[in-house]
């Protein structure tokens, strides 16, 4: 054989892998999404929308876990919003070469891979050991802590995408810094810096980790924000591990949900994020 | 008029100066939350070093290297889930560095343009699925298709070679340390790709193109041109992806099966930290069994800590190479 077609053949060998390994890759999310599917629909019916969580072996819903589960990521996202644009400002507008600009994006780059559940361990010792108790405002911090390093990120990002010309155009009309980047440079970074936000709430929308030592769960309706409240991940978790089938099925509606609306943020988000004003 | 320019003047004095305060205002503002970024992890680290200082004290550093874990006399030992977690992020990394790398070879090379987007978003949407709905399907459809197909085929096969045998012996369960580390490759394969796709992009055309003009086959741009051109932005792709892959939690405690020793055998169930804390924290009685379990947290926390500063340290040495 010659080194021509020697060549030929590892090379289609190479491309063949690559292909199949991308099929393989895909296959992963058909078949997750697909049993889920499956398993899912057949709970999603009016009294999952309705009804409490129930004790096993009697009819019930998710309507406590899906409300508990609506506050938190709201409290969290209201709390990380403003907190990760404010630090991703400063990281974008007045840092982007002092020492300590760097060091705050280094750590908040691991802050970002972190594993969440050390931030529910955090919590956990900074809260409900303080007071005494588990409580739907322990989980909220907890989710808005996942959320500050998404929005930082995403907000230092976007804003360096903003072409300083535009700065200094506003800066001749003579018009101060903190009047530029909020007149100028938020207008201009807005989608990006919306679509930061909405993978923030996708990503805390299904987090259980640091809820299960915070927020805990709780089996009844309960508005009051200073108790443990019901959540959908961590009733997922604790109904699809009991050996209840109604249960079981009540976990794979509740699996259902969750991942919808994670999959619709992201999709809407990536729509939003293709739409706006500056390219890379 | 000079009385008109004196009135101009004082406006614009006075602007200037309300300007000036907004200035210092504002800027002392998002300094004030980028310094909150700094003490989150501080916090983080000083709670972690408080909560877990009873276990330390008991047990000293034996703890890291002591396999025992009984509540009932209060003996723990963090051997078994840290070595859980090593030897299940072993086999993720294992499974998908090759996977992923396959896919960022496909996305950057191979795959004509307009699949190009939607197959990486499809990809990346693998990665935004939540940790514990890889857990209920891995608990539910992936384990007993584990248990019924692929573990007893390893078992005859693998299982009788002699010397490796050991590793794939006994019944076949189904959960074990063998599932979770697969399922983890799973997530963690698209963390990886899209870092190596990204770092594939910086690779400037004209190299390509130059091995191109010369006749090197795409295998042969890949290996000789890419790959020694984005050496450094792989392995932090891949550093990253086993961050990711030593703390997750859901996924890992569904399918792990949760056994607090360490067996010979990848088949047979074991724990994780992540799986520890998240079956026992909340049922923990007595303040060591929980202290030890904090302790557990602060080890993770130490081990993702350096793993992951070591990928962004390379990652950001790529970038650097990249602007100069």
């Amino acid at each position: 054989m010659n080194i021509y077609t020697r060549r030929r053949i590892a090379n289609s060998v190479v491309m063949t892998l690559s292909v199949a390994a991308t099929a393989f890759g895909l296959l992963w999310l058909v078949l997750v999404l697909w049993t889920l599917l499956e398993n899912g629909l057949a709970a999603i019916t009016p009294a999952l929308f309705s009804q409490m969580t129930p004790p096993p072996g009697s009819a019930g819903g998710l309507l406590n876990a899906i409300f508990g589960s609506v506050v938190m990521t709201l409290i969290a996202t209201l709390v990380g919003t403003p907190t990760g644009i404010l630090a991703g400002t400063f990281l974008a507008e007045y840092s982007r070469r002092s020492r300590f600009g760097e060091v705050v994006r280094f750590i908040n780059d691991i802050l970002l891979s972190a594993p969440s559940i050390i931030v529910g361990l955090f919590v956990y010792e900074v809260m409900v050991v303080r007071m005494g108790h588990f409580s739907a405002w322990a989980g909220a911090v907890a989710l808005a802590i996942i959320v500050i390093p998404v929005v930082v990120r995403t907000t230092e990002d976007m804003l360096n995408l903003v072409p300083n010309a535009l700065r200094e155009a506003a800066a001749a009309l003579g018009s101060p810094k903190w009047k530029v980047i909020v007149m100028v440079s938020y207008r201009a970074a807005i989608q990006g810096m919306v679509t930061g936000v909405m993978l923030a709430v996708a990503r805390i929308a299904g987090e259980t980790a640091p809820l299960l030592f915070t927020a805990l769960n709780n089996q009844f309706w309960s508005t009051d924000l200073n108790a443990p409240m019901a959540n959908l991940p961590v009733v997922i978790f604790q109904f699809a591990m009991s050996p209840y089938a109604d249960w079981q099925v009540l976990a794979w509606g509740g699996a259902l949900l969750i991942t919808l609306t994670v999959l619709f943020l992201n999709i809407g988000a990536r729509m939003l994020a293709s739409w706006s004003t500056f390219k890379q | 008029m000079p009385a008109d320019i004196t009135v101009v003047e004082r406006i614009a004095e006075r602007g200037a100066r309300a300007g000036a305060i907004g200035d210092v205002v504002f800027r002392a503002l998002t300094f004030l939350f980028a310094l909150f970024v700094l003490l989150i992890l501080g916090g983080v680290i000083v709670a972690l070093i408080d909560g877990a200082w009873p276990a330390f004290r008991t047990f000293g550093l034996s703890f890291v290297v002591t396999e025992v874990w009984n509540p009932v006399t209060e003996k723990f030992g963090a051997l078994a889930p840290i070595y859980g977690t090593l030897v299940t992020s072993a086999i993720a990394m294992l499974v998908g560095i090759p996977v992923a790398f396959g896919v960022a070879v496909f996305i950057t090379e191979i795959c004509p343009l307009w699949v190009k987007r939607p197959l990486a978003t499809m990809i990346e949407l693998l990665a935004a699925i939540p940790s514990i709905i890889y857990g209920i399907w891995g608990l539910f459809v992936f384990a007993p298709f584990v248990q019924q197909y692929i573990q007893p085929a390893i078992i005859d096969t693998l299982g009788q070679v002699p010397g490796i045998g050991a590793l794939f012996a006994g019944p076949p369960l189904g959960i074990g340390v063998l599932t979770a580390g697969f399922i983890l490759a799973i997530m963690v394969l698209p963390f990886i790709s899209s870092i190596m796709r990204d770092v594939f992009e910086t690779v400037p055309p004209m190299l390509k193109e130059s091995a191109y003009g010369l006749g090197a086959t795409r295998a042969e741009v890949v290996w000789q041109v890419v790959l020694p051109f984005t050496r450094v932005g792989v392995v932090g792709g891949i550093m990253l992806g086993l961050g990711r892959a030593l703390g997750e939690t859901m996924a890992v405690t569904f399918v792990i099966g949760n056994a607090h020793r360490i067996s010979a055998s990848i088949l047979q169930p074991g724990t994780t930290i992540s799986a520890s804390l998240s079956n026992e924290f909340t049922e923990a009685v007595g303040d060591l069994y929980l202290s030890s379990l904090i302790a557990l947290g602060f080890i993770l926390f130490i081990i993702t800590f350096i793993v992951l500063a070591i990928a962004k340290l390379m990652l950001l040495e790529l970038q650097k190479r990249a602007g100069s």
